[in-house]
């Protein structure tokens, strides 16, 4: 890319849809709908994620979600949280295209509660049958690279390592794999999970992902409108980062100011 | 209600009556839902949304009807 681009030129494409923002937000844990959707207008965000779940019989007026975020404006990306078998995520995901006519989704297969790590396995069997059934999933994993070219050979539209466990916001924990992955990969990269404030959202970016999820670190923050408005600043500003070429690293020190004319 | 008139279903887990002869969108109506905004699965297979008002609710039928709500 052009370095002397503006930056609002800077679009990324997963699966032939291009979006400008590499900031795709959760819609989970939030007080309400109302600073949900305040939060998401504040991230700057054009895809959100959405889970799939039994409508209330007993209490069918109930606020719905659509009500808040219009899916006409913000691309929905359905996901299977709290899915742990291959066979319950493409159930899950069947639902969803049926409920919102579209294949691109967020494929999540967890291994166990306690940590929500991903089983890579069972993520990986129901990638395949998920591309075999037209889907265009976006795949949840480990950041390992070797399972993330297993994914995108299993044609994963999409790589979405963790940088820590869900919810954790423990910042990314492994940025060498990460940027392994990065390397290693023909299609988008975004780091999915452990984002815990802007600077973790920010190092994703400069470590040349395509984009950065994230939920809790929004949605648990004290303030999250503002918080939301953090993240799109950092995923803005290590995105630049990334593109402008950090400088190299020295062990000692290097003056800013010319020492000619010293006196 | 006799049980000539009704049919016995499982919605989401619970037990239902749905009048005999109905379709599932006839059935969706009478929960108070609008078909628009979700998916159903009939003893787990998927019923397209094209369908809704073709397909005649069955005994013993067990059907989750599912939406989007918030999520990670």
């Amino acid at each position: 890319m052009n370095a002397h681009q503006p930056l609002a030129q800077d679009s990324w494409t997963v699966a032939g849809r291009t979006f400008s923002s590499r900031l795709i937000v959760g819609t989970g844990k939030y007080k309400d709908f109302a600073e949900n959707a305040a939060a998401v207008e504040a991230s700057g965000a054009e895809i959100v994620t959405v889970a799939v779940r039994r409508v209330n019989i007993a209490d069918p007026s109930q606020p719905m979600l659509t009500d808040y975020i219009d899916p006409k404006r913000f691309t929905y990306l359905p996901n299977t949280a709290g899915c742990f078998t291959a066979e319950d995520a493409i159930r899950t995901l069947r639902l969803a295209r049926e409920a919102g006519g579209w294949t691109l989704v967020k494929l999540e297969v967890l291994g166990e509660a306690k940590t929500l790590y991903p089983d890579m396995r069972e993520t990986l069997k129901a990638t395949e049958v998920l591309v075999r059934e037209g889907f265009e999933p976006m795949v949840y994993c480990v950041d390992d690279p070797i399972a993330a070219r297993q994914l995108e050979e299993a044609g994963a539209v999409a790589i979405m390592p963790l940088g820590a466990p869900i919810g954790s916001g423990l910042g990314i924990q492994n940025r060498v794999t990460i940027r392994l992955i990065v390397e290693g990969a023909k299609v988008p990269v975004l780091v999915d999970a452990g984002v815990g404030t802007a600077s973790d959202a920010a190092v994703a970016m400069e470590l040349g992902c395509d984009g950065v999820l994230m939920n809790t670190a929004i949605a648990e923050a004290k303030e999250p409108v503002l918080m939301a408005r953090a993240m799109k600043a950092a995923v803005e500003a290590g995105r630049m980062a990334y593109l402008a070429g950090r400088m190299g690293k020295r062990l000692y020190a290097d003056p800013s100011s010319p020492l000619a004319g010293l006196i | 209600m006799s049980v000539t008139e009704s049919l016995s279903v499982q919605v989401n887990g619970e037990p239902r009556r749905v009048s005999t002869g109905a379709s599932i969108a006839d059935m969706l109506r009478e929960l108070g839902l609008d078909p628009e905004r979700l998916a159903v699965e009939r003893n787990l297979e998927i019923v397209p949304r094209s369908t809704l008002d073709a397909v005649t609710v069955a005994d013993g039928d067990a059907f989750e009807i599912v939406h989007f709500v918030g999520g990670g």
